[in-house]
């Protein structure tokens, strides 16, 4: 089952990149660490999904995830005063999470991830094929009439809304 | 080189490449004087003893850039593959195209009239 | 069985499988091989950039520039580099150790990284990734990120406020750097830098849009911190930005790295907008398409070093307001204006046939309608400028013919130019 080619030893990298950076971030007692971590965490997700021949969506990870929300939130922390030592890492209530966060993986893996890939599940014979659809491919679907362009422009429709919120929070209380 | 090949390379290159900008810091690590005192440690505020922690008063203009940056660089994640497949397409993915650019366009025009792209 | 340590550039690893190595061996050695020649090559290249940049800028100043050391001063790098390593390295007190040394190497690897997808000649690129744009505009955006660190980790108010503004401008930049790449990528219908410019062999992309080449270099300009945008490093405002708490040998690194950032810049431009390795017998002889690719790149790079020594610095506020203003509305113009004209080009039947798509004359008809296009965007500019022009000068005429005004109160900003 484990076998050593670089496909593997790729996604051993990339996932304890992800893994560790998330515990780094909840972990770190400074907050620009924290936000560093969490750069690292994302930039093994993008490592996992060209592992998954979705380089595309590894580039969309880089560039929208690293380029501009790690850079808003880092912007974000430096708005929080005494960021760099804080005292308290967990609040009292940690065992209600610990148990909730034990419980939701033991479902995940025993209700969803087993019957589906495990041994004798319903997707555990599936081959995966050698063709992937290629990035035209995801083009032409993304604005074919029978496809996904009516998702597409509701996105874009989305993204208005968006900066409309976020003009109207942000702006000073002025007259306009 | 097929694809697996290509981000081989990447990878490599990745962790082959932090190697040649930290040699010259290692050599100057190894050769460089040490003689640290308190007045070379200071910050540098021109010359002056500084006043006041370090804590800058943020301007909430730096966050609203990168507000509208994050809106464009989404938009612009939608558009990659549009442009890709552009020429295989007919007249309809054109106007489709045309529609989510427009409200891309509204939402900068909105933007600019709210004055959120002002500096000050 | 032809022997195929011949052309041993490009088959070093079936050559060394044919010796008897292990494959996955030969393969990584010669993956490993290709990596440090493309890592090595910019960072021997910037000590002759510097020399270039020093010497371009002291004659636009009419003085000689380095000469001492070495032949016409060639040297002069060198003994720089020397003088950088052996210097003191002060760390400021209170600067959070690690980022602070992690950040000028992070930096310099945002700029290298840039160079395995750079197509050198028609068949050697160190990764031909299908989506190269996309890479190239990714691995920019952590280049943002080392900034920001840098100016934090100084623990330094000014360091601060300059990475702050620092990144505000290169965020705002990226906008209409990626909107004009999507028009060679319409063009082409590929993402692959090697295919790109392998679509260029007709006419380079430069003839058929204009504009997106405009946009495009002069958000490089502003993406790099070269002059008319270099506020990042404005001496005679910040101190020197981010950079104040270095110095020694991560100085140097920064340094460099703006000077590698910008000729990596301007080699994307040849290769993007001026057809890369393509020109006379560049696919008989394959060094000659490196040698092309890299004049191309030197005839877009002086340029920005003569600009630099030539015209003044831009403010804060005049730099977003043209950024958000006019090149994201005109990159959108740009956009708009380019698909509608291909599908034109389509509808009418002007491409070439997939086997003349490399000849001249047979892709003048459709660059003929993208020119066209292009001057119909450069109008609509034109307009732009035009419309922001008369806004102010209303804007100051009713300010001049207030009676009224208080007497403290400025006469409007003139300099609110879109």
């Amino acid at each position: 089952m484990l076998e050593l080619n670089p496909t593997s030893i790729a996604f051993f990298i990339f996932s304890v990149l992800s893994i560790g950076g998330a515990l780094g971030v909840v972990f770190s007692r400074n907050l620009i660490h924290g936000a560093l971590f969490l750069i690292v965490s994302l930039f093994g997700g993008a490592g996992l999904f060209v592992i998954l021949a979705a380089p595309f969506l590894a580039a969309v990870q880089v560039l929208v995830y690293i380029g501009a929300i790690a850079i808003l939130v880092i912007f974000a922390v430096m708005l929080t005063r005494s960021m760099t030592n804080i005292r308290e890492i967990f609040n009292r209530q940690w065992w209600i999470g610990a148990i909730a966060s034990v419980a939701l993986l033991v479902v995940l893996v025993v209700g969803v991830i087993l019957p589906t890939w495990g041994p004798g599940g319903t997707n555990s014979d599936i081959v995966l094929s050698e063709t992937t659809a290629s990035l035209q491919d995801l083009g032409v679907a993304l604005v074919s009439g029978n496809q996904f362009v009516l998702p597409f422009e509701v996105a874009s429709l989305l993204l208005t809304a968006a900066m409309v919120g976020a003009i109207v929070i942000a702006r000073d209380n002025e007259s306009y | 080189m097929t694809a697996v090949n290509e981000w081989a390379f990447i990878g490599v290159f990745m962790s082959v490449a932090w190697i040649l900008p930290t040699a010259p810091l290692v050599i100057s690590w190894i050769f460089r004087p040490r003689r640290p005192n308190a007045i070379k440690m200071q910050t540098y505020e021109c010359g002056v003893e500084t006043v006041g922690d370090t804590w800058v008063q943020f301007k909430v203009q730096y966050y609203i850039y990168g507000l509208v940056f994050l809106i464009f660089d989404v938009e612009l994640i939608f558009l990659f593959p549009w442009a890709l497949a552009y020429n295989q397409l007919d007249f309809f993915a054109f106007g489709a195209g045309l529609l989510f650019i427009f409200l891309l366009a509204d939402a900068l025009l909105y933007a600019w009239r709210k004055n959120a792209l002002e500096w000050a | 069985m032809e022997n195929t340590c011949d052309n041993i550039i490009s088959t070093l690893a079936p050559c060394l499988t044919q010796l008897g190595w292990n494959q996955g061996l030969a393969e990584f050695i010669s993956t490993l091989l290709g990596v440090l020649l493309v890592a090595i090559f910019p960072l021997v290249l910037v000590i002759l950039l510097i020399w270039v940049e020093r010497k371009v800028a002291a004659r636009v100043q009419d003085r000689i520039g380095p000469n001492r050391v070495g032949p016409f001063g060639l040297l002069q790098n060198v003994a720089d580099a020397v003088k950088l390593i052996i210097k003191e390295d002060i760390t400021p007190a209170g600067a959070d150790r690690l980022i602070y040394n992690l950040a000028p190497i992070i930096a310099m690897l945002s700029v290298v990284l840039i160079w395995a997808v750079v197509p050198f000649t028609p068949y050697n690129i160190g990764a031909d990734l299908d989506i190269g744009v996309l890479y190239f505009v990714g691995i920019s955006s952590i280049g943002t990120l080392a900034i920001m660190m840098a100016g934090w980790s100084s623990n330094n108010k000014y360091a601060l406020l300059g990475a702050f503004r620092v990144v505000a401008q290169l965020v705002s930049y990226e906008v209409p750097m990626v909107l004009s790449l999507l028009v060679p990528v319409m063009l082409a219908g590929t993402m692959s830098m090697q295919e790109l410019s392998f679509a260029q062999l007709g006419m380079w992309f430069i003839v058929v849009t204009p504009v997106s080449a405009f946009i495009f270099y002069v958000s490089n300009l502003a993406e790099t911190g070269r002059a008319p945008f270099d506020l990042i490093e404005a001496e005679s405002e910040l101190v020197a930005g981010y950079n104040i708490e270095y110095s020694g040998m991560k100085f140097g690194l920064f340094m460099a790295n703006e000077f590698m950032h910008a000729f990596t810049a301007n080699l994307l431009f040849a290769v993007l907008f001026l057809g890369a390795w393509a020109g006379p017998g560049a696919t008989a002889i394959p060094f000659l398409g490196f040698v092309y690719l890299m004049i191309k790149t030197s005839i877009v790079y002086v340029p920005s070093l003569i600009l630099r020594a030539t015209v003044p610095r831009v403010r804060i506020d005049q730099m977003m307001a043209f950024n958000w203003k006019f090149l994201v509305p005109l990159a959108i113009i740009n956009v708009i204006v380019m698909a509608f004209a291909i599908m034109l080009v389509k509808t009418l039947g002007l491409a070439p046939a997939p086997e003349l798509a490399s000849d001249f004359l047979a892709n003048l008809p459709q660059t003929a309608v993208y020119i066209l296009a292009n001057l119909i965007v450069v109008a609509a500019a034109g307009a732009m400028i035009r419309g922001s022009v008369r806004r102010d000068r209303l804007a100051l005429a009713a300010a001049r013919t207030q009676p009224d005004s208080e007497p403290e109160a400025l006469p409007a900003p003139v300099a609110q130019h879109s």
